[in-house]
């Protein structure tokens, strides 16, 4: 290689190497605002400031989604199975909000500690399979694993 | 090792002969294994236990977001090597990647809204994953601006290859941005440590649809790319010559 394109290849290393460095300490730097949501255990350790809109993500718990008769109002817990979260919502929710899947709901806290959502979206896992391997997973019939990810 | 084959790869008129004789080839091979795998993923493949036929928006949307990381690193990479060593034709294959690599942006994008509006219940979210997509976009579009903005094309070739070299830092964020931070996009089915989280028969016509993108991809950069070395060398001897041949049917 000639001294020149040797310089030219250092150039463009350099360059890499600046913007890199650049990018991570920015990403890190505003680190709580990309994060797109926060979960039971980070609100339950007082990293969301207080009175503050924000969302909230993780798992509906099984057997806690109830139905207040005559009105769209919802009411579930959601948990990511280290602290939980009780969560209000009136108005319709997406086709995939169902118990034991990822809920992402946007609102506050209110006085009485329970989540007021004004949205809630359905989080889909990286799992996909046919509705018979899923039947007999849930029967623990399958002798196949279930995928593990988190 | 011999670096022969690189250097002959820089010669304009060698360049425009081979690609264009290789063009075809990924070309309706991309066409039949797109044909293969739309039948695999739309007929073949079982329904998902949870969204049902909707998944299978995957089979677009997928292979689109992949090939626009691959589409964006190769425009990278060959921007640099025409930047160190002045190669031509490497700033012309760069060329050539800026359009496809917006085609597969917008339909990685486009299909991700169209399948976010019915699951998760929103067309759009400022989601890590989602807007490092769509700086991807923008670092296409402003290659393709910057070029077009400065009329001398050495300079253009100069200016570019930076600016190409700088968005190769948003490839690995795209990617491990559902990793590093709370998403609302879900983690990685296939390209992960573990097994793919997914059986063979909904995964093959999502590998095979990969295959066929990449293929296309091929075929479209190496037209582009001639048409881009045609472009820089027109008036020139070899592309008269050129020219005359493929008038005459001798080259496809």
């Amino acid at each position: 290689m000639t001294p020149t394109r040797r310089k030219r290849l250092y150039l463009v290393l350099g360059i890499l190497a600046g913007v890199a460095i650049a990018a991570v300490l920015a990403l890190q730097a505003f680190r709580s605002n990309v994060m797109f949501f926060f979960d039971p255990t980070q609100v339950a350790e007082g990293e969301v400031q207080e009175g503050a809109r924000f969302r909230l993500g993780g798992m509906v718990q099984e057997g806690s989604v109830q139905r207040v008769s005559g009105t769209l109002e919802t009411r579930f817990v959601v948990t990511d199975f280290k602290h939980e979260l009780n969560v209000t919502y009136s108005g319709v929710l997406p086709d995939l909000f169902k118990e034991g899947q990822g809920v992402v709901a946007h609102g506050r806290l209110n006085a009485g500690g329970i989540f007021v959502a004004d949205e809630v979206l359905a989080k889909h896992d990286e799992k996909y399979m046919p509705p018979e391997v899923e039947r007999s997973l849930k029967r623990g019939e399958s002798r196949l694993e279930p995928a593990q990810g988190g | 090792m011999s670096w022969a084959w690189f250097h002959r790869f820089g010669s304009p008129p060698y360049f425009y002969r081979v690609a264009g004789k290789l063009a075809p080839w990924f070309g309706w091979s991309a066409l039949v294994l797109v044909l293969v795998s739309l039948y695999g993923g739309l007929v073949r493949a079982p329904v998902d236990y949870y969204q049902s036929d909707a998944f299978r928006i995957i089979y677009v949307h997928v292979p689109a977001s992949w090939l626009a990381l691959m589409t964006y690193t190769t425009m990278a990479v060959s921007a640099a090597i025409g930047l160190v060593w002045r190669i031509k034709v490497a700033h012309a294959v760069a060329v050539a990647c800026a359009p496809a690599g917006v085609s597969f942006t917008v339909v990685s994008l486009v299909t991700g809204m169209i399948w976010g509006q019915p699951t998760w219940g929103t067309w759009w979210a400022w989601d890590p994953r989602i807007v490092s997509q769509l700086f991807l976009l923008f670092f296409f579009l402003g290659y393709i601006g910057l070029r077009s903005a400065i009329d001398d094309p050495d300079r253009a070739d100069r200016a570019s290859a930076v600016l190409a070299i700088v968005g190769v830092v948003n490839v690995p964020i795209v990617r491990f941005s559902v990793d590093w931070w709370n998403s609302l996009h879900q983690a990685p089915t296939v390209m992960r440590m573990d097994k793919p989280a997914m059986p063979w028969e909904m995964l093959w016509p999502l590998l095979l649809m990969a295959l066929a993108y990449t293929l296309y991809f091929f075929w479209i950069m190496l037209v582009r790319a001639r048409a881009e070395v045609l472009r820089r060398d027109r008036g020139g001897q070899w592309v008269r010559e050129a020219l005359a041949r493929d008038a005459a049917g001798g080259s496809a």
